[in-house]
């Protein structure tokens, strides 16, 4: 059971921990330098052994902590969750301890919440992007990265170079049908790309 | 599937071959277009003959952005998007998602609504489960019960379509409610099929259960121990194979799972076998919630009808009455309000835990939310898991774990 008196032994003698809220789960906020011991504990002493989830909030450019990383644990002996927040503490290059040698679990987490928030985990044993592609330039979860995206460099050089675009254009852009959407019927009806021509006019040579 | 030889060395099989058997290692590159991923995964592997030595997978060649997308739309918005995460099982991630938002606002819904939530959960369960069981099968080489339980599946989409308009991509509920009521005679259909469904299954069963190569091709292939099912996080019935008793229906009832009576089929030695049986028994318990559902189906609204900021009112009564009007526009225009707050809820899904963390800070528009996709997690040990197998168990053990890249990559 996840009581008073488990929050009281769990909080005994650690002032790294603070208990932020208990409205759905009990979240605690630990210090970053304290994590690996601390998720350590909640491993192997508290029976919090199963990592759910491991993510990243970014409170605005403005925000005096910009960047929160949250652990979601869970206990199959207590049948319950428990949230760990810990602040990031430099804004402009956050940086945290890795805790995928705790968990192994964490390693991917870790991963993706590089991939989209640009925060590191040190002593991370393979830190590199998981969803977008390795040479991203830009962290895309992060608050002022636009919805619509930002258009960067093909990764391949050589495919630029021939074509001269900045994106790849998809293979077949505009589906692999198109229609012109004027004329008559038979013309205007939906053929392959490369195809134009119809029954009445000939196909160019 | 691509193959990049590092090196061929064809016609030289001579005194040199046996010192490179040692040295010579090949990488071979699976996906990310080919039927044993399954949708867009890419392995890249490294092999020494037969044996795998090492594997990396590739993710992100299905990455839409869905968490980014979420924070631009409001609550109901973004419904049609969780269709689209498992795509297998709509229903089971509009429900989750539902719920999450529901929980933070704290709406409290009526016992018909959440009675539909679990009668379409197990609908999209057993859907799920009959393509997962299918296909793994047509992976060991058993072409045969993929044609059955395709069969199942098609007049379950014919439910489904019946009941929400679309046999896919469903988006039936709506936070504080589901889209509409079920359809007259509906029920009736759904009992007509799971009276008839334990007959498809039982002729899979007959087909693959005990069928020698498919034993031979998937008995202690790809075995999770406990231990790390666990530390990788992985969860659902890839978890209950190794044999870790984690089900979130019975350990963390919602929706009114409390009220049913099942079991949890847990395994033993967590392999590519057991993992099958795991799917097939969780399929026969689904028809035992949907049996109890039926019989037991509460009458009343379909909606919380006091979630005056959540819910949008019935049509007929927005056209007559000023009031509804109003609130209809307001949560149209501006979405659904919920409190400021931080909220994590995870659902029991075919796949495993779909987990939503939410955090609000008040009005229509979620400030982030978080997507704990299974598959994302279940993958996570293939890296661990593959290396010391053949190259021809890749495809079993691809296909005993049943994830969907469309919620991998979100």
């Amino acid at each position: 059971m996840i009581d008073e008196d488990f929050v009281t032994s769990l909080l005994h003698g650690r002032e790294y921990l603070k208990v932020f809220s208990q409205t759905d789960c009990l979240t605690l906020d630990c210090e970053p330098k304290h994590l690996i011991e601390f998720s350590t504990l909640l491993r192997d002493e508290k029976t919090f052994d199963l990592l759910v989830d491991l993510t990243a909030v970014d409170h605005g450019n403005d925000a005096d902590i910009r960047f929160t990383v949250v652990l979601h644990l869970y206990s199959l002996i207590h049948k319950a969750y428990l949230r760990v927040q810990v602040n990031c503490p430099d804004n402009d290059s956050p940086v945290l301890p890795s805790i995928s040698s705790v968990f192994p679990a964490a390693n991917w987490h870790e991963r993706e919440t590089f991939d989209m928030f640009g925060i590191h985990f040190s002593e991370h044993p393979n830190l590199k992007r998981i969803l977008m592609w390795d040479d991203y330039p830009y962290y895309p979860l992060r608050k002022e990265f636009p919805l619509a995206g930002i258009e960067v460099p093909l990764p391949a050089d050589d495919v630029s170079e021939v074509t001269g675009a900045d994106v790849d254009p998809a293979p077949m852009m505009g589906g692999p049908f198109v229609s012109s959407g004027t004329g008559r019927l038979s013309q205007s009806e939906p053929r392959a790309k490369d195809e134009s021509w119809t029954e009445t006019s000939e196909k160019p040579l | 599937m691509s193959k990049t030889v590092t090196e061929v060395q064809i016609g030289d099989i001579g005194s040199q071959a046996a010192s490179h058997m040692d040295s010579e290692r090949m990488s071979l590159n699976v996906g990310p277009s080919h039927p044993t991923t399954h949708g867009v995964l890419r392995l890249m592997m490294e092999l020494d003959g037969d044996l795998i030595t090492r594997c990396e997978p590739v993710l992100g060649y299905l990455h839409r952005g869905d968490e980014k997308i979420a924070e631009n739309m409001t609550y109901n918005q973004f419904v049609p998007y969780t269709d689209r995460l498992d795509y297998l099982a709509p229903l089971a991630n509009n429900v989750a998602y539902a719920i999450t938002v529901e929980k933070l606002a704290g709406v409290t819904l009526p016992e018909r609504c959440e009675a539909i939530r679990v009668l379409i959960c197990e609908m999209a369960r057993i859907s799920s489960h009959l393509l997962g069981m299918g296909v793994f099968g047509m992976d060991a080489g058993a072409w045969t019960p993929f044609m059955y339980t395709f069969t199942e599946r098609e007049k379950l989409y014919t439910l489904f379509e019946e009941l929400t308009g679309a046999r896919f991509t469903t988006s039936f509920t709506r936070i504080g409610g589901v889209a509409r009521d079920i359809p007259d005679g509906w029920l009736t259909k759904v009992e007509k099929f799971v009276d008839e469904l334990p007959k498809a299954i039982d002729e899979v069963e007959k087909l693959l259960t005990r069928n020698r190569i498919f034993l031979d091709r998937t008995e202690g292939i790809g075995t999770i121990s406990a231990e790390d099912a666990i530390a990788y996080g992985i969860t659902g019935p890839n978890l209950r194979a190794s044999g870790v008793d984690l089900d979130l229906r019975k350990d963390k009832p919602y929706s009114g799972y409390e009220k049913y009576e099942f079991d949890v089929p847990i395994g033993t030695k967590g392999d590519c076998y057991d993992r099958y049986l795991i799917r097939i028994e969780e399929v026969r318990q689904s028809i035992l919630i949907i049996k109890q559902v039926i019989a037991t189906m509460p009458g009343g609204l379909w909606y919380a009808d006091d979630a005056k900021k959540i819910f949008a009112p019935p049509k007929d009564k927005i056209m007559s009455s000023m009031e509804e009007l109003i609130q209809n526009f307001m949560i149209v225009t501006e979405g659904p309000q919920v409190p400021p707050g931080q909220i994590y809820f995870e659902a029991e899904n075919p796949k495993g835990a779909l987990g939503f963390y939410l955090v609000s800070k008040g009005g229509g528009v979620p400030y982030r939310l978080k997507i704990r996709a299974p598959s994302f997690c279940n993958l996570s040990i293939l890296e661990k898991l593959v290396p010391g197998h053949m190259l021809s168990d890749i495809t079993v053990i691809l296909g005993s774990l049943d994830f969907v890249m469309g919620e991998c990559d979100r």
